[in-house]
């Protein structure tokens, strides 16, 4: 079916099961470990081998040969395959920037180059440590700031120009100029890349851990050159992914060529440390935002512009494109350099673009507030807007980010803070408040899903979305059951199959908005088969309640019509050209309050508070998990990660979990999430709309102001590390 | 992870007989370190010599009134024991800084004292690094690279690794002994100052132990009493190697003890700046780090020891 008008009153309106709060159904077996991951999938298929990645040790060049005799030799070994081989392989997709494996030529550090397949873990890994490599190096590029320098006043290709920025930023009584800069970050994901594969009778299967079935199914066959409707992938439980496991990665093309070579089911399974340079990552940025105000606060300039680093061809880190619409203003301007590195491949990191472009524009805002002596809450709502900036005919579907700033500061007592930076101590700590704003789009994709009413009156749910640690199974379960008019434990939720119809899947949040609709459209489907069991036309004449259809008087269980064999029904909800005549997002405000060590510069968090306006929210239990694990990868954006480059060698230096620092619990205080009962008729059928990446947004710029609000040091350099304010403390 | 073979000592000196004889044995105790070395390719023993089965694991007083250390306390263990808590805080409060509770559960004394760097260019086989591969060259100190963990002072043209180890840097404090025997079944005490050696043009030589020398214990000498104090900074607050930290004894008179970790190939700590310790934090840390050649990515470091050594002093 299709959604191609906004969601008028329905069942939701009225819900029973959806948006109750609901522990999700798969956390038993995740909590006893018997949910299994994609490397642990022991019973799939017989005789598994174990291949081990060989990868490149230069960033740039080419390999003149490849010496896998000692290796062949060693214990366990079955076979080994080379890019020089197999030769250049076609581009998996056009998604993908960075080649995955094959042929001579080095693109970036960690590049796949081989696999060696053994009987063991430790005899592949032993094995591929003999095989030696030759290369011929070249000279790549990775120096940021140098492209920055070169590009920065070249404005000749904007994104976009809204009225005169120049003129109007020259006029504006009070103004900011500044720059801000965000490393590269890795995912991190607890689950790193692993593959299962098995060819049998010329069709592949891949067990594997993966957030897009679809386009993994397709990108497999299109790099190996095979029929499509020949791959099947299979990706049930998957250990995070934030956008690393949106794309088909190395490690499910190494064990396709592994296990076709060996002529066994090969998997294959990312090592820690080649995660970080093999795979993907979220761009470093440098940013310069200029804004002009009123003295009253109102905002009549704003341009926002950066550059990123990408792999050649790729797309890099689109850290301006939130500030098109975010904020009021007439004079607006926007630009968006790519420098092209040889790097690792630059792609989608949780909130991808708004992550790192919010953690500049909220600390301007911050700054720009303090030049007005307002109060940065206040500053933000005056500049609130409830249309399109940059097209004024063009209204937000359902904006409340001001009832976001009021509501939050409210219950964070942020009226009680020091607006004075520096002035406020508790012991040997500098206390400090910080808020910023989130802004996030609210996308959806088409989505599809199967339903079999069985026999014993119960429902299962297939369909290839991915739960990726989200709560995808659960808030299906609800949909279904609340459509259906069946308690959530007589439903069966399938995900991640390639078998299943295909789904929105899970990435930019727009997995949950998609995925519930899709659920929703094979379940009306369902609906509209019992109705012609009945004999009628109308199925919105059936009443759908207690595990039974209703019609007038007469009332049946759910059960019978099923007694004679399962009813299957499917539909995919397709989201019309409609929703794209409104500004379709979320917003949230961000509140923290921190400590500073005077001494040592150390942070410690006190307390975080979100207040997340994002329609409705489908189930309070996991949409907050959602939210303060973004709040969390906040934490670490503002305190610690940073994937380093080494600018020499052309890698990321920091290519462990040792070097590569996320926040552990003790980094971690008290969160609070308040979510607005807000419904956007306009993003679904259910009125919802995403809320995992909305949670990172905004949440580092906010340290970085509480940080600032604390310390009296303003630090536009992320990660905000003790080393960058340290020598401005004030003497203990 | 190379094959090798294996086996289980249950006689300290016989197992230093052994390693001296095997070329290219390892002794392995809590293996925290030595199997993440051995899978990456960093360490590549052809042959392990259980030590688990020594015993070597009690705490007991010495004759002079100080404390003996099984090589195998684990460091759970040490931190948790009373006479440590009481007469040697500090060493209790390394010890607790360091790790995860799992680590320390496993990990040994002697293990600690000898566990490797964790520079980001010794722990990546393709790069350059002197510790790793003697003569390949310091992928730390090569142009445009990551240094900003590494050491400020005590490094050579050759290395700027920091020894990672908390507990260390509180025994150097303590004045601590370490206890040896050697292959022919001598034993040897070698003061902790002089165990972990400079790089110099020799970083693949951390210790003073010769080849199959095993470690049997660590003696501290009798309590100095006074204030015990260890702070170690770093970007997360817990689970992660020091930026710098700083053990610190501290007497009623005002005079005492520095050592720093996080800056340095070993333990750091000079009689001279302990002398300055009435004079403050910086007269302190001008005679500690003299001599100092940070990098510009770590040159933080020389300011974060003053002020973290400073806010100890003021806090007492």
């Amino acid at each position: 079916m299709e959604f191609n008008q906004p969601a008028g009153d329905n069942m939701f309106d009225d819900s029973k099961v959806v948006g109750k709060p609901t522990h999700r159904i798969d956390g038993p077996l995740k909590v006893s470990g018997q949910a299994p991951y994609a490397y642990e999938r022991h019973d799939v298929a017989e005789g598994q081998l174990v291949g081990y990645p060989v990868v490149s040790t230069i960033a740039q060049g080419r390999i003149t040969n490849m010496d896998t005799d000692a290796a062949l030799n060693a214990p366990g070994v079955i076979d080994i395959v080379t890019a020089l081989e197999t030769g250049e392989m076609p581009m998996p997709s056009d998604m993908n920037a960075a080649p995955l494996f094959g042929g001579a030529e080095v693109a970036h550090y960690h590049q796949a180059i081989g696999v060696v397949v053994a009987e063991t873990l430790e005899q592949a890994r032993a094995a591929a440590a003999l095989i030696k490599v030759d290369y011929e190096e070249t000279k790549g590029s990775y120096d940021l700031e140098a492209a920055w320098q070169e590009m920065r006043e070249d404005r000749s290709d904007p994104v976009s120009r809204v009225g005169d920025f120049e003129s109007a930023f020259e006029a504006a009584e009070v103004t900011l100029d500044q720059e801000y800069r965000t490393p590269s970050q890795s995912h991190a994901m607890m689950e790193p890349h692993a593959t299962i594969a098995q060819w049998q009778d010329g069709k592949l299967t891949i067990w594997t851990s993966n957030q897009m079935i679809e386009w993994n199914r397709q990108a497999l066959a299109t790099t190996l050159e095979i029929d499509p409707d020949d791959v099947r992938v299979d990706s049930p439980y998957i250990g995070g992914g934030f956008g690393s496991k949106l794309f088909l990665r190395a490690e499910a093309v190494l064990a396709a060529l592994g296990a076709r070579k060996a002529g066994r089911p090969v998997k294959v399974m990312l090592p820690r440390p080649m995660v970080m340079n093999n795979t993907t990552h979220r761009a470093s940025t440098i940013q310069r935002i200029r804004i002009g105000a009123q003295a009253d606060g109102k905002i009549t300039a704003i341009a926002h512009e950066a550059i990123s680093h990408t792999f050649p061809g790729g797309a890099g880190e689109n850290a301006v494109d939130q500030t098109r619409r975010f904020y009021a203003g007439d004079n607006r301007l926007i630009v968006k350099h790519l420098a092209e590195m040889h790097l690792p491949e630059a792609n989608a990191m949780r909130a991808p673009g708004e992550a790192a472009g919010l953690m500049a524009l909220e600390i301007a805002m911050d700054e720009m507030a303090e030049k007005l002596g307002m109060d940065p809450v206040e500053f933000r709502a005056i500049n609130d807007t409830q249309v399109d900036p940059e097209d004024p005919d063009k209204p937000f579907s359902d904006r409340h980010f001001v009832e976001c700033l009021n509501r939050g500061a409210e219950a964070f007592g942020w009226g009680d803070r020091n607006t004075t930076p520096g002035q406020r101590r508790d012991g040997n700590w500098l206390i400090g408040h910080g808020i910023a704003g989130a802004y996030r789009g609210g996308p959806a994709m088409d989505s599809g899903a199967r339903v079999r009413l069985q026999p014993g009156g119960t429902l299962i749910v297939e369909t290839d979305m991915t739960d990726i640690g989200t709560g995808s199974y659960t808030i299906i379960a609800q949909t279904a059951a609340e459509t259906m008019g069946l308690p959530l434990d007589a439903v069966e939720v399938r995900l991640g199959d390639s078998d299943y119809p295909v789904s929105a899947g899970s990435g930019g949040q727009w997995g949950a908005a998609s995925a519930t609709a899709g659920t929703y459209a094979a379940c009306l489907a369902l609906r509209g088969e019992i109705a012609k069991k009945i004999g009628t036309n109308d199925p919105e004449s059936l009443t759908f309640e207690n595990a039974s259809v209703r019609t007038g008087e007469k009332q049946m269980t759910l059960a019978s019509f099923a007694a004679d064999g399962e009813i299957v029904a499917e539909d995919t909800m397709e989201f019309g050209d409609f929703r794209g005549e409104e500004v379709v997002s979320t917003f949230a405000a961000h509140f923290v309050e921190v400590g500073v060590h005077v001494g040592t510069g150390e942070i410690r968090l006190r307390r975080m508070l979100a207040a997340c306006d994002a329609g409705r929210i489908l189930n309070p239990i996991t949409a907050r998990s959602q939210v303060i694990g973004g709040m969390v990868m906040g934490v670490g954006a503002a305190m610690m990660e940073d994937l380093a480059i080494d600018k020499g060698r052309g890698f990321f230096a920091t290519h462990d979990l040792a070097s590569y620092e996320v926040p552990v619990h003790m980094d971690i205080p008290e969160q609070e999430v308040i979510f607005l009962d807000t419904l956007d008729p306009q993003s679904s059928p259910l009125k919802a709309k995403g809320v995992g990446e909305l949670g990172l947004c905004g949440v580092a710029a906010a340290i970085a102001n509480a940080v600032y609000n604390a310390t009296g040091v303003r630090v536009r350099d992320y990660p905000v590390t003790l080393d960058k304010y340290l020598d401005q403390l004030p003497a203990a | 992870m190379r094959q090798f073979s294996f086996e289980r000592a249950s006689d300290a000196a016989q197992a230093a007989a052994r390693a001296a004889e095997v070329e290219g044995a390892k002794f392995i105790a809590g293996g925290t370190n030595l199997l993440d070395l051995m899978k990456l390719e960093i360490e590549t023993p052809v042959h392990l010599i259980d030590v688990n089965g020594l015993g070597l694991d009690e705490i007991s007083a010495t004759e002079d009134g100080g404390l003996r250390i099984g090589a195998l306390v684990r460091n759970t263990d040490l931190a948790a024991h009373e006479t440590v808590r009481r007469d040697y805080g500090v060493l209790s409060r390394a010890l607790l800084a360091g790790a995860s509770g799992q680590l320390r559960n496993k990990a040994t004394t002697a293990g600690n004292l000898l566990q490797r760097t964790r520079c980001p260019y010794f722990y990546d086989t393709a790069q350059p690094c002197n510790k790793r591969e003697p003569g390949s060259g310091c992928g730390a100190l090569s142009e445009g690279a990551f240094s900003r963990q590494l050491g400020v002072v005590g490094t050579s043209d050759s290395c700027i690794a920091t020894h990672p180890s908390d507990m260390a840097v509180a025994m150097r404090a303590l004045d601590a002994t370490v206890e040896t025997i050697t292959p022919v079944g001598m034993t040897r005490q070698i003061p902790l100052a002089e165990f972990h050696q400079l790089p110099g043009d020799t970083p693949e030589q951390e210790n003073a132990l010769m080849p199959g020398e095993i470690i049997t214990a660590v003696t501290l000498p009798a309590p100095v009493g006074g204030t015990h104090a260890y702070h170690k900074v770093r970007d997360r607050a817990s689970y992660a190697f020091a930026l710098v930290s700083v053990a610190l004894i501290r007497q009623p008179d005002g005079s005492g003890r520095v050592a720093l970790g996080g800056v340095a190939p070993k333990p750091w700590r000079s009689d001279e700046a302990d002398a300055e310790l009435p004079n403050g934090a910086r007269a302190v840390m001008s005679r500690l780090l003299d001599g100092a050649r940070p990098t510009e990515e770590n040159a933080f470091k020389i300011t974060l020891a003053e002020r973290t050594l400073a806010a100890m002093l003021a806090e007492e």
